[in-house]
């Protein structure tokens, strides 16, 4: 029984989770390393691998003063409707990374809502880096914000009122008590965050118009890559991002460990 | 003596708790500053980048009269994708929830080599992008891909139909459901089990009569979440699907198939349907998530 148990487990877990994993690795090595650099350096792939750095250091740096600002107020202060705030904070999940796009192509495309203010003072959000930023940082919108709520709410407010009933100023006692007791959820939250802004596809494929070399995002070179039947060279991007999976699986388990040691 | 100390002690406690009953009456007990602006700013981020785009949503649908949004909604490609993101996925998360409790009772109660790193991998789903995870898939289960080429002798294809929609819902849903009962299982105590066995019950009994109705909420919670995300998944459907309408279309690609012909009320229609279900999900997965507290928390 043990041991079906276990092989069975096993078995799922090999080819539902490793293999994908391995065959990205293996298609992207198919013709060995030298290939396999010559389509990392092609100018399209750069120009990919940048905006895709670009566009998830803004979204990152934006949800993680978000998510820190949002778990002060719900953590620290008792208020009406705090329920509902976390329910609307948690909300971006439930909703389809397609939908996420279309809404704002909706607000600042050339039919929406803002588009002929947008027109009329050349403003490009749709089909352009604003509009990618926007549909990546609403997909991400809960992820540090998440990891924070729990964790400060259980810690309390005591070691803030000490502080403050010290002689500490509001922003001392955040950087000094608050920030160093949170950190590892914090830095989880943010790796978290990252992995999904830099591997978002749904959302930034409706928003971002696929114009190469301009507003091709990795996820979406490694589309038209693979529809265009390069195999090779998509799964050569495909493998950067398998990569920065990996690391990010790496890191949970060492803050996990870090975390528990503390 | 003794029973003077405890009155007073008594009193204290009854000043203290009334004291602070008081203090919870005032609407900010706190010391610590900065209420007002973290409020403002956090409402402010909800509206800008949340609730004013949801919004937008519902004003475009509301230019549509009730009878064209309902041909819309009506017509047989867009039922029949439906019929297919929501069919599949429920399929895919009740794979996921007998597969998923395999694994959770593997690596909670069992040891064996290599246990780390397969507790590790369960987390492959959130962090490997789902192009990355669409196109692998495909590879994988494509006639000539390492395990498509197992099953073609048998007349099963995989790649471009919905079973290969399906195979990658599994995919992406795994984790919820592992997760989430993972930590249930690992604060069950053992003398439960113990008790029930002593009692004369057997193996199959303790399973269905103890375990199940202790981890029966998370399981359910881990269920509805793998539910809500297969549903508007994308990214790792796409590639799989072969994208046939009224075959293997699934509904998050028909509204971008939709947005590429300029028909935007067509595809805020479909997207309507469909948000209105996941908010739906996500109040039942509100409730299951406190009733599996309260559920753990009393034992």
């Amino acid at each position: 029984m043990r041991w079906l148990i276990v092989g069975a487990a096993v078995a799922f877990l090999t080819v539902f989770l490793a293999l994908p994993l391995v065959a990205v690795f293996q298609q992207a090595f198919v013709r060995g390393i030298g290939p396999y650099l010559g389509a990392l350096m092609h100018p399209d792939a750069l120009a990919a691998i940048r905006l895709t750095l670009l566009v998830a250091a803004i979204s990152v740096i934006l949800n993680l003063l978000f998510g820190l600002i949002a778990a002060w107020a719900i953590a620290k202060f008792e208020f009406r409707g705090k329920g509902v705030l976390i329910t609307l904070i948690d909300l971006p999940f439930s909703i389809s990374p397609v939908i996420s796009g279309l809404m704002f192509v909706l607000l600042f495309g050339a039919q929406g809502f803002f588009g002929r203010f947008l027109q009329a003072h050349d403003i490009k959000v749709i089909f352009a880096l604003p509009g990618i930023v926007l549909a990546t940082i609403l997909v991400t919108f809960p992820f540090v914000a998440r990891e924070l709520i729990p964790l400060m709410q259980e810690q309390g407010n005591q070691e803030e009122e000490a502080a403050i009933s010290l002689g500490a100023s509001g922003l001392q006692t955040f950087f000094r008590v608050t920030l160093p007791n949170v950190k590892w959820a914090l830095l989880y939250g943010v790796l978290l965050c990252n992995a999904r802004a830099m591997g978002e596809f749904g959302a930034v494929s409706v928003v971002s118009g696929h114009i190469r070399g301009e507003t091709n995002t990795m996820p979406l070179h490694i589309e038209i890559l693979y529809n265009e039947y390069q195999f090779m060279a998509s799964f050569t991007v495909a493998s950067v991002l398998a990569l920065l999976a990996l690391v990010t699986l790496i890191a949970k388990v060492t803050l996990e460990r870090y975390d528990q040691s503390e | 003596m003794n029973s003077v100390a405890d009155i007073a002690a008594g009193e204290a406690e009854h000043l203290v708790t009334s004291a602070s009953m008081r203090r919870k009456t005032k609407r900010h007990p706190s010391v610590i500053p900065g209420f007002g602006i973290t409020l403002g700013l956090t409402l402010t981020w909800l509206a800008l980048i949340v609730l004013i785009p949801i919004g937008g949503l519902f004003l475009k649908i509301a230019d549509l009269r009730f009878g064209e949004f309902w041909s819309i909604v009506t017509s047989r490609r867009v039922l029949h994708a439906l019929e297919i993101s929501f069919g599949l996925s429920l399929g895919a998360a009740a794979i996921n929830l007998v597969f998923g409790m395999l694994i959770v009772w593997a690596l909670v109660r069992y040891e064996f080599p290599g246990r780390r790193v397969f507790d590790a991998i369960i987390d492959i789903p959130f962090a490997l992008p789902t192009a990355v995870a669409g196109i692998a898939l495909t590879t994988l289960f494509a006639e000539n891909g390492w395990l498509g080429g197992l099953l073609a002798p048998f007349g099963i294809k995989v790649a471009y139909t919905p079973l290969g929609i399906l195979m990658a819902l599994i995919f992406i849903g795994l984790p919820f459901v592992v997760r989430t009962v993972q930590p249930v299982l690992i604060d069950l105590e053992a003398e439960l089990e113990e008790a029930a066995a002593t009692l004369g019950a057997n193996r199959w009994q303790i399973f269905t009569r103890v375990i199940v109705p202790i981890i029966g909420p998370a399981l359910l919670t881990g269920f509805a979440l793998a539910f809500a995300r297969a549903v508007g998944e994308y990214g790792s459907v796409i590639f799989i699907a072969g994208n046939l309408p009224n075959v293997s279309e699934i509904a998050p690609l028909l509204i971008v198939i939709r947005l590429e012909e300029f028909k935007y009320a067509d595809a805020s229609a479909i997207a309507v349907v469909m948000l209105l279900a996941s908010f739906g999900l996500l109040l039942a997965i509100n409730r299951l998530q406190r009733w599996s507290e309260v559920r753990a928390g009393r034992l």
